[in-house]
Order: structure tokens, then sequence, then C-alpha cells
């Protein structure tokens, strides 16, 4: 199966119903503040960033991409005690990142699922630092190990969560 | 112009960001601006959360209560007997309490209680590893303001950091924003307890030729006016030595990452011991602690005694004393059975109150608590302690 798009035609756009297009992200904070509290270890994914990638990917389109991401990240800021911008700015990237490469990737495909979630959770993570090292001065911890292990993780919940979410696409 | 169109919304709202997080920054200290969206998001989560939770509980409550009950009646005898051995133990520290406080009394030294908490149920993170905070399903509606100091019962949980209607946000002791005046009960020795990005719980400002061991237990100093004094932080983990100050890992207490319950202390006393009409010197307050001691003739003799043969012949009539005839109960400072009440109502439980006649004295243990941070107990101990070396015949530390 080849992993790009060789012409226009072989791009599939999908939609969300409204239901889906507001429950899910809720969903995905909610579970990522409540799931920790009883499974410590849940606090290594990042539920709403692979939200923010299946809906940008599937909808191919930058501008709602970034929204979506956008939108999450600013919901997920809200429950922190930092500024609120510092997840906004990183999944509006992703999201625009994500739905730009929609365009010209098989998305569909479980190996290029794996590889995508993988580098956009680095990437997010990048951003992410940069900006609350640079803007907000914290001081945060970074170790490869770590965020590797983590994006690996993700990228295999992600493959899962996917799958399951493609239910829910309507063809446009 | 429609070429170039995805990628200016994408300055657009990156633009759009970077100023709202500008502005909070140089905002730090209100945040009330971006207080509107963290309400909405908050009013819009933590309903969920909570009806989960109680569901949860719920069944947890019904399961526990009505299908699990083998081997109560063990547990009940277990229990039983845990009880009358605390019993005793409470006894013994009633006696150092009580000297604790007639020794602040002494010194006009004002104590701080908890007098009023509030149980809550935690019912979600922050879903962050960079901003450890919990919620909490009490709010403003139950009281619950700003600051105030959340603990479990193992030990310190945080501080309210945020307050809404019918929940409130705590910021957790190993939060980088976190900051604890904590004292480290055996060498006294006080520090900043903070949190690291790493979540680990570090007390510096700890002069690096002082000398700190594993294992040390860490409590409240009360310096920062949140925590009452005395409250269980953690245990000293690491020590690592930094050119100037050591950085003394701390483990804490409360399992932080699986809180279910918290109490909020709601309500704190800060009040003077009752003070004696007359200014009491070191002697007298032994003597009162020894009942059987006689009364000095008011001879002008004796007014020029040194205060060691005072204490000396104080520690001679400790050992002639009935090991029943301790302090009686009418002339104990108020304030002490207050305090063991207010502790034991941060507990959750009733305190006991045990006539402390049960046991003797301990006059060769310093008040565990008291001990270092008011000099006057140690030299008023000091002799009685080596007196009591010179009489083991009774050391006011025999068994019942």
């Amino acid at each position: 199966m080849n992993l790009t798009y060789t012409s226009r035609e072989q791009i599939e756009v999908y939609r969300f119903s409204l239901p889906v297009a507001i429950f899910v992200p809720l969903l995905a904070v909610f579970l990522q503040v409540f799931l920790p509290l009883r499974f410590p270890f849940v606090s290594i994914f990042d539920l709403p960033l692979l939200v923010v990638i299946f809906f940008a990917m599937a909808r191919r389109s930058p501008v709602t991409g970034l929204l979506t991401g956008a939108a999450i990240g600013l919901l997920q800021d809200s429950l922190t005690r930092q500024p609120i911008g510092l997840y906004g700015i990183a999944k509006t990237f992703v999201g625009y990142g994500a739905s730009s490469l929609g365009v010209k990737l098989d998305v569909e495909s479980i190996g290029t699922r794996l590889i995508v979630t993988t580098a956009f959770y680095v990437i997010h993570e990048v951003i992410y630092f940069s900006v609350a090292r640079g803007m907000v001065r914290l001081d945060l911890h970074w170790s490869w190990p770590h965020e590797l292990g983590s994006a690996i993780a993700n990228a295999f919940l992600g493959v899962l969560l996917f799958a399951v979410m493609d239910r829910l696409k309507q063809r446009a | 112009m429609g070429r170039y169109r995805n990628i200016s919304i994408l300055g657009a709202a990156i633009i759009f960001q970077i100023l709202g997080l500008a502005v909070q920054v140089k905002r730090s200290t209100d945040n009330q601006s971006a207080r509107l969206i963290r309400v909405w998001t908050v009013s819009a989560i933590t309903p969920f959360e909570k009806a989960i939770v109680r569901v949860q509980s719920g069944a947890s409550d019904m399961w526990h209560n009505y299908f699990y009950l083998r081997g109560v009646r063990q547990e009940n005898r277990q229990l039983k007997e845990q009880i009358e051995q605390l019993q005793l133990e409470q006894v013994r520290l009633q006696q150092d309490a009580n000297q604790a406080h007639r020794l602040q009394t002494l010194l006009g030294f004002k104590e701080q209680f908890i007098a009023k908490t509030l149980a809550a149920q935690v019912i979600g993170s922050s879903g962050s590893d960079q901003s450890r905070t919990v919620y909490i399903d009490k709010g403003s509606r139950d009281g619950v303001k700003q600051e105030m100091a959340v603990i479990s019962s193992t030990g310190v949980v945080g501080k309210v950091s945020a307050v809404y209607r019918t929940t409130s946000e705590v910021l957790l002791i190993n939060d980088q924003q976190s900051g604890i005046g904590a004292i480290l009960e055996q060498s006294r020795l006080q520090g900043v307890l903070k949190g690291k990005a790493s979540g680990e719980l570090v007390m510096d400002k700890i002069m690096s030729d002082e000398s700190v061991k594993a294992g040390d237990k860490v409590m409240t100093s009360g310096g920062d006016l949140i925590f009452p004094k005395g409250l269980v932080i953690g245990t000293v983990a690491k020590i690592t030595k930094g050119p100037e100050f050591l950085e003394v890992s701390v483990k804490p207490a409360a399992a932080l990452n699986r809180l279910e319950e918290v109490l909020v202390i709601t309500q704190k006393e800060e009040r003077e011991p009752i003070s004696p009409a007359a200014p009491t010197r070191a002697a007298d307050i032994l003597a009162q602690r020894l009942p059987s001691v006689p009364d000095k003739p008011p001879t002008p003799v004796h007014s020029g005694v040194p205060a060691s043969i005072i204490t000396h012949t104080a520690t001679q009539a400790a050992g002639a004393t009935n090991p029943g005839a301790t302090q009686p109960a009418a002339s104990m400072p108020a304030s002490g059975n207050r305090s063991a009440n207010a502790t034991a109502q941060a507990g959750g439980n009733q305190a006991t109150t045990t006539p402390p006649t049960l046991k003797p004295a301990n006059i060769s243990t310093p008040p565990s608590n008291a001990g270092a941070k008011l000099p006057s107990v140690n030299t008023a101990a000091k002799p009685v302690a080596h007196t009591t070396q010179t009489q083991p015949a009774d050391s006011g530390d025999s068994p019942q």
C-alpha cells in the first residue's frame, strides 16, 4: 500500500457529527484528569493530544485542525494551575501539522499512525517545553528516555483509540 | 492570498495565545483575568467526576458494609486490644504534653490548634505532570477558602489554591509552586520544603555543615502561617551536599498520587496558654509536677539557695514520690486538654480523657515536641536526668 497519495482524488475527507465533535474532546479531557487519580501510570498518556491528532487527520483541513487543537489545548490548560495557553499553543501546532500531513499521507494504515503519533507527541512536548521555559520561566525537567517512552506508549494507545474512533467518522 | 490563508490563520491563532500568555505572566499576582475560562471548564468537568466518585464510593460502601463482613469479629477484638494499648500510651503522652504546655506558658508561647476540619473527596487532578493539583468536592458553599491547609490521615497534602462554588483546587506539596515551612523532628533544623519539576519533594535552605540523617521525620514548622505546627509531612529519603546548602529529598507521608479523602483545615485557633498571675520559676514548675514536694518555708535563708540545689531537692523528692500522685487534673492548663481534643478531632477521633494518674510521670524523657524549640526545657530537664542517674531506685519511668 502506498503511503503517499498520487492525486487529489484519492483523499477522503471525513466529518463528525456535532455531538461527537463536542463530546469526544470533553470525554478525553475528563478521562485525562480523572483516571490518574485511580491509576497513576495513566498520566504518561495525553488523551486530548490523541483526539486532536485523530480529528485533524480525519478532517484534513488545516484551519479546522488548528482550531480544534487550540480549543482542546485551552480546555486542558484551564484545569492546570499554569498560565492558559501552554497546551493551547502546542496543540494548535499539532492540529495544523496533523491535518496538513493528512492531506499528503495515507493516515489510515497502522504503521503511519504509529509513526505520526510518535512524532507529533515529541513535537508537542518540544513546543510545550520551549514555551513554558522561554515565556513562562517554568523550571521543567526534560528527559529524552521519558519523552520517547511516553511517545511510543501514546502511539500504541493512539492506534487502538483511532480504530475505535474510526467508527464515528462520516464521509463528507 | 488564498495560498497563505491557512498559515495566516495559524499565525493569528498562535499570536493570540502568546499575547494571552504574556498578559497572564505580567499579571502573575492577579490570576483573575484567566478565571472565567477556568470556571467554565471546572463547571463542565467536575460534575461528572463527582457523580462517578459518588457512585463508586456508594458501591464500595455497600460492599464493605453488607457483603464483606467476614472476619469482622476478630478484627474488632484486635482493635479493642489496640485501643487499650493506645490509651496507655496516651496517658504518657499527656504527661509530656502537660509539661510542654507549662513551659510554653512560662515563655508566653502562642499555640495553634486545628479547631475545625472539613472532610472532602478528591474528584480529579490537573491531568498534567507539570501541574500537581487535585480537585476536591467542597467549595465556597461549604466554607472552603483560599490558602486553607489540606491534610490526610497520613500527612500533609497541600493547600487550597482556587475556590469555586462546589469544588476547590488543591496545590499539592510536591508542585513547583508550593512552599512549606518545615522542621526536622530530631535535629530541629528548619527549612523550606518545595516541589521539583520531577515531582520530588526537597527541603532546602539547610546549611551544608549541618547533620541530617535519612529517616528523620519532617514536620510543619508553622512558619508559613498556613499549616499548623507539628503536622507530619514525610521522612528524609536522601541527602545531597551542595556548596552552600544541603538538598534533602523528602518522601511524603501522604500518598500524593493516590489521594481519595482529605481534610481541609477550615479553622485554626491561636491562643496564648493561660499564664499564671505571677511569674513562675522553673523550679516551681517542677514542684507543680511533683506534688509531694513540701512547700518551702517562707524564711529568707531559702531565697538565696541556688537553683541547682532546689532542682536536686525536687528530684530527690521525685524519687520518693508515689507514682500515682502526679499533676492533679484541676491544676492543668486548660489549653492542654483542648489541644489534645483538637488534634484528635483533626484525625476524626474523639480524644480519650483518661485521668493522668495511671502511669507515673516520665521525668527522664524530655517532651519530644517542645524539647528542642524551647531551650528552657533542656535546661530544666538536665539536672533531673542527672539526679535520676544517682537514684536508680525510682527514676519515674517504672511500668505500672
